[in-house]
């Protein structure tokens, strides 16, 4: 798939000392939802504010669609949209006066018919006259949204879209997301709500102490670094496991001694699962049900940025 | 040119004004006008013409320039300072607009609002004290090129201050008293010879007397270094500028 966004050793080193990135490389696909993960001060939003011209890079390079982001800023600028983490906005403006500035600060011509339908996509058509200051703050994280979409970018970052914002809107803004990646969007997101990255993103970046330690297929990685798990529920519940069933496997009786719990390598040629159903059976142990579980983005960013520390 | 950009800060900037119509020009015409009934009309009247010209009537230059220069540099400072203040010059910083086009915008607006405000005070004052304009076209040109000037030097002070308390530092601690001292109600030649030349020093001294000129065609100082010396002051605020840009200086991490 053709590259949108090239990162080349991009490296940033604040004034204070803090080296927020250490030779960063990433390429983002045209089109594609990607999701870059870390803990908090992993870099994650300096990087984003290098691309969109907040912040200066120490070392190193970035290409939007072939063009150097401080060279060709202007090209490059006027097709990325920036949603930023803090909820920043002109308090005594009005809804429709601010992202109409928007629009026009990204060098687009007046578009009532446009804007009005990102005001609405975003639900906030009734709150287009209010003032910034009177509305919560999810009201007002869709409104940092719409002036990020005000000028009709083709590249999106969104900096903790949902922090803060209840489940219910933060369901429609997911909504609203999925309809701008069918429109061709690029979109990159960082989140602390692991699972949205896990049912959203084609690929995930995990960034940690400045350093991106993976990029992946979301479906790859969680099919290369989850580990799966079999519970088998017993017929009769055993008091401890038997000395037969636990040779070097990782293999747990749970407390009320009703189910064994197994963990297992997916990518392993042996599996041992038949290994262990026949000393199951060897052992007389009868077996009630059988169920499999994978583990969760969120454990695998657990164990990546724990082992990176 | 992104000059979609530009009209973008340029009407955002002039809307605050008319929001805010109370402080921004209610406010400095009430204060200007309060100047012309006590120094114009009551204690001008029993004082002697300075070079020919009314007492009432020689303080409408300096009255205007002492607004000018107060407003220019509180309309640029707080236009530039409160995107700062509340994190929204994010979306400036990351736009695809120039230097050039964000001084047009900010800078801009807030020398218009100097421009409009200098001619209201100069029509308030028509109002209390009679007065002539020798060099309208002078007066007009010296009136945009202080208004720009300063507008752009509160630019700076809005990107260097770090709270609203060094916003207000210069303009109230600085540029007023050197104003008050710099000839605005009275001739330099009215005072001792050694602080005739101290005042040389003052830089508003040359504006106020470039200004008078236009209107009554005497100044302190000669009017091509009045010219001059606010050309100097709008170079050195342009270099400042610049640096800041270049270096990201309290704008750019």
């Amino acid at each position: 798939m053709e590259t949108i966004l090239e990162v080349r050793n991009l490296s940033k080193t604040y004034a204070s000392g803090f080296q927020a990135l250490k030779s960063v490389n990433l390429s983002i696909r045209r089109g594609e939802m990607f999701a870059l993960l870390g803990p908090n001060g992993a870099g994650k939003t300096t990087l984003i504010n290098i691309v969109c011209g907040i912040v200066r890079a120490s070392e190193g390079s970035v290409l939007a669609d072939g063009l150097d982001i401080a060279k060709d800023y202007r090209r490059v600028r006027a097709a990325i949209g920036l949603v930023p983490q803090e909820l920043h906005t002109d308090m005594f403006e009005t809804v429709w006066d601010t992202v109409k500035f928007s629009r026009g600060l990204f060098g687009k011509p007046p578009n009532q018919e446009y804007l009005e339908r990102v005001l609405s996509d975003l639900s906030l058509s009734d709150k287009k006259k209010s003032k910034i200051m009177t509305l919560s703050g999810g009201m007002k994280r869709r409104v940092l949204i719409a002036k990020a979409l005000s000028h009709e970018p083709s590249i999106l970052f969104l900096d903790e879209p949902t922090a803060g914002v209840d489940v219910e809107l933060r369901r429609s803004m997911w909504e609203m997301v999925r309809k701008l990646r069918e429109r061709g969007v690029t979109i990159i997101l960082t989140t602390h709500y692991i699972e949205e990255a896990e049912e959203m993103a084609d690929r995930v970046g995990v960034i940690n102490k400045g350093e991106l330690v993976l990029v992946e297929d979301k479906h790859v990685l969680m099919q290369r670094m989850g580990k799966k798990q079999l519970r088998v529920e017993l017929k009769s519940p055993l008091a401890a496991l038997p000395a037969s069933l636990n040779g070097g496997r990782a293999l747990t009786l749970e407390p009320d001694g009703k189910s064994l719990l197994y963990t297992y390598d997916t990518q392993s040629d042996d599996t041992g699962i038949p290994s262990l159903l026949a000393d199951l059976g060897k052992s007389g142990i009868e077996i009630r049900d059988l169920s499999t579980q994978q583990s969760s983005l969120e454990e695998i960013f657990v164990s990546l940025v724990r082992s990176g520390s | 040119m992104n000059l979609h950009a530009v009209r973008a800060i340029y009407k955002f900037e002039m809307a605050r004004t008319f929001r805010t119509l109370m402080q921004s020009i209610a406010s400095p015409v009430l204060s200007t006008s309060l100047y012309f009934i006590v120094f114009g009309s009551a204690i001008g009247s029993r004082m002697a013409d300075i070079d020919g010209v009314s007492y009432g009537a020689f303080i409408v230059p300096g009255l205007m320039m002492l607004s000018i220069l107060t407003e220019s540099i509180s309309n640029a400072s707080f236009g530039i300072y409160m995107p700062r203040f509340s994190g929204t010059i994010y979306e400036v910083l990351s736009a695809p607009i120039s230097v050039l086009e964000i001084l047009l915008g900010y800078v801009g607006a807030a020398a218009s609002k100097s421009i409009l405000l200098g001619t209201i005070i100069l029509a308030t004052a028509r109002l209390f004290v009679p007065f002539t304009i020798e060099h309208p076209l002078w007066m007009l040109g010296f009136l945009i090129l202080t208004s720009v000037s300063f507008s752009l030097f509160g630019f700076i002070i809005g990107i260097w201050a770090d709270g609203f308390e060094k916003l207000q530092i210069v303009p109230m601690m600085v540029v007023m008293p050197l104003t008050f001292l710099g000839g605005s109600f009275y001739s330099i030649s009215m005072l001792p010879p050694l602080w005739q030349k101290i005042a040389l020093f003052n830089p508003v001294v040359y504006l106020v007397s470039g200004f008078r000129w236009s209107f009554y065609g005497t100044s302190d100082v000669s009017v091509s270094v009045s010219l001059m010396m606010t050309l100097v002051f709008l170079s050195l605020s342009s270099v400042a500028v610049w640096w800041i840009f270049k270096t990201g200086y309290r704008l750019k991490a």
